[in-house]
């Protein structure tokens, strides 16, 4: 069966005339060629810029550095750890709390509860929306004559600072972040439950298991293919995480992400390729969760 | 047999209950979700003295659309708009177009490098994005200069299409392959037999079976490029050339006072994605979920 399986792919690949050469080269080389050379060798480049002393003006000024772009980084600039510290948070707030919450809401949306419809709806409207909307929605919430601060009292004239104070700040960018997330995730995860066999949760069900153990022994596992996926791109989504913060902050420090940190130094005052080797710590980062991805999606091709 | 049925009938109950204050649960956090965004749609009704002299939570005394009209006057939304057609329609067609070729090839003819090819893709479209900037800047101006013309693809359109078609095409290649390796064999067979060129077999027989995944990751990337903003922040030099939402994040700057102009302005630049959801929401959801959820 295999060999003759493998013949007929032989002998159809015999079969093909020149022009049909001509066009599946065409076909394989036009969108390679493109991704290639916008995207990879690109990525190449800026990860050979991190080992380089370069202002971003003039080519021949580039000089070897060496490490030095990453001693700085790990010995000279305490505001790195800072943003590993805040990248860490992300990270951990979207693990713990708004992806499972995420995957609860759909959950019990997909029991088809009263009024999922409608709630499904509007718990996903965030995520169609751009973050440069996003964040003139949120500062109408929070800014100086927002609704917020209306709700705490205070005026325009005496309104006080959110996005500036330092001890409930990291809370609200992680809940104007969640407000986004959750919906995604939520999204993501019922395609998945409507693959479940419904007999299995009405099996469960009559058995006299609750909601919990249904879904904790019963719809958990059989999601499996689908929650490596949810994990894989909230690792991914905390580690580049960015267009919020720089809506909120510009690319000042006052809340670091490695992101930022890459786009301060390229976009500054002055180009430093300390800026490469910070893009190229986030790949580091990144590779684990990219590679857990494509094998996982990859499974029976990679065999 | 007539006591189980009794336990059911207690256990279905308490299941109501326990049902009625999930729902209620969920519907208050609803509330909460939505707010926002009613918030920015009252605000933008009213005008600012308003807002000014009475205060954020006085009773309203004007409701009405002006700032809607000043916003697309003031703003010069128009020209903004035409500016995101120009990138987007570009850009999604030809990430539909290139992701279905190698789609095509990797899923109907067996060479060894399929699999590094559909790897290579959809890696790409997982790459931290920050690792391009410089360089692509550096590439356009380059190319640009080597043809003897600066805004060839810096500060130009085909510029900001490429970069957008270059990052989604993996997302596309590796959808449609997904959808396309559930296709029968049989057809492309019965294509190859009757004599049909590569071309006509991808243009005749798979394309038009395409449709399905087509339409769906064609409205899913016409939100994404449509909602993004960064490639033109760093891309175009000229602040006319820009997308809407660039422009938009550059006018939340200048009218910083005139928030219900601003508003106004934030909910007509959501409308279309907002629209374009409720009205092709099947696609949006089937196309997020073709690429994530094959298992």
């Amino acid at each position: 069966m295999k060999t003759a399986a493998a013949n007929k792919k032989i002998r159809s690949r015999r079969s093909l005339s020149k022009g049909d050469r001509f066009t599946l080269a065409a076909f394989i080389g036009l969108p390679t060629l493109m991704q290639i050379v916008f995207l990879w060798l690109p990525a190449l480049i800026t990860i050979a810029l991190s080992f380089t002393y370069w202002n971003g003006i003039n080519v021949s000024d580039i000089k070897w550095a060496g490490l030095a772009n990453y001693k700085n980084i790990f010995f000279g600039t305490p505001v790195f750890y800072e943003a590993l510290k805040n990248n860490a948070i992300w990270l951990l707030w979207f693990s713990f709390i708004a992806t499972p919450l995420g995957i609860l809401l759909a959950y019990q949306i997909d029991r088809k509860i009263k009024g999922h419809k409608l709630y499904e709806t509007i718990f996903y409207i965030p995520v169609v929306l751009s973050l440069a909307i996003i964040g003139i929605i949120w500062n109408f919430m929070l800014q100086p004559g927002g609704f917020v601060q209306g709700i705490m009292g205070r005026d325009i004239g005496n309104a006080v600072s959110i996005w500036g104070n330092y001890s409930i700040n990291t809370y609200v960018i992680m809940g104007v972040a969640s407000w986004r997330h959750i919906g995604y995730i939520m999204l993501l995860y019922l395609a998945g439950l409507k693959s479940v066999d419904m007999s299995l949760r009405e099996a469960s069900a009559i058995d006299g298991a609750t909601e919990w153990q249904t879904f904790r022994k019963i719809i958990l596992p059989t999601m499996r293919p689908v929650n490596i996926i949810i994990v894989v791109i909230t690792i991914i989504e905390s580690l580049r995480a960015f267009d919020l913060v720089y809506i909120i902050y510009g690319t000042s420090t006052a809340w670091p992400l490695l992101n930022i940190l890459v786009f301060q130094n390229f976009a500054g005052q002055g180009i430093s390729m300390k800026g490469a080797a910070y893009a190229v710590i986030l790949l580091v980062l990144c590779v684990g969760p990219i590679l857990a991805y494509l094998r996982t999606t990859f499974k029976e091709d990679l065999k | 047999m007539s006591t189980s049925i009794v336990q059911n009938k207690a256990y279905r109950n308490k299941q109501k209950r326990k049902d009625a204050f999930i729902s209620a649960f969920i519907g208050f956090f609803a509330i909460v979700w939505i707010f926002p965004i009613l918030w920015t749609f009252w605000t933008s009704l009213r005008p600012y003295n308003d807002i000014i002299s009475y205060g954020v939570f006085s009773w309203p005394r004007h409701l009405n659309f002006d700032n809607y009209f000043t916003a697309f006057q003031k703003m010069g939304l128009t020209r903004y708009f035409l500016n995101t057609l120009y990138v987007t329609i570009p850009a999604v067609l030809l990430t539909l177009f290139l992701g279905s070729l190698i789609a095509f090839v990797v899923s109907r003819y067996s060479f060894r490098f399929n699999l590094s090819l559909l790897l290579l893709f959809t890696a790409g479209n997982m790459l931290p994005i920050v690792l391009t900037y410089i360089p692509v800047f550096w590439l356009y101006i380059k190319i640009g200069d080597l043809f003897g013309n600066r805004s060839l693809l810096y500060n130009n359109y085909l510029g900001i299409i490429l970069v957008h078609v270059a990052f989604q095409v993996g997302f596309a290649t590796f959808v449609l392959s997904s959808y396309m390796k559930t296709i029968p064999k049989e057809i492309s067979e019965s294509a190859i037999i009757d004599g049909a060129s590569v071309f006509r077999h991808y243009w005749n027989v798979m394309l038009p079976l395409m449709r399905p995944p087509l339409a769906a990751l064609g409205v899913l990337m016409s939100c994404w490029i449509y909602n993004d903003f960064f490639w033109a922040l760093i891309l175009m030099s000229e602040d006319s050339k820009r997308p809407v939402t660039s422009a938009l994040r550059q006018l939340q700057g200048q009218y910083i006072t005139d928030f219900n102009l601003l508003a106004a302005g934030a909910i007509i630049v959501a409308a279309p994605t907002v629209i374009l959801f409720f009205v092709l929401r099947k696609q949006f959801v089937s196309g997020l979920t073709l690429g994530s959820t094959k298992g």
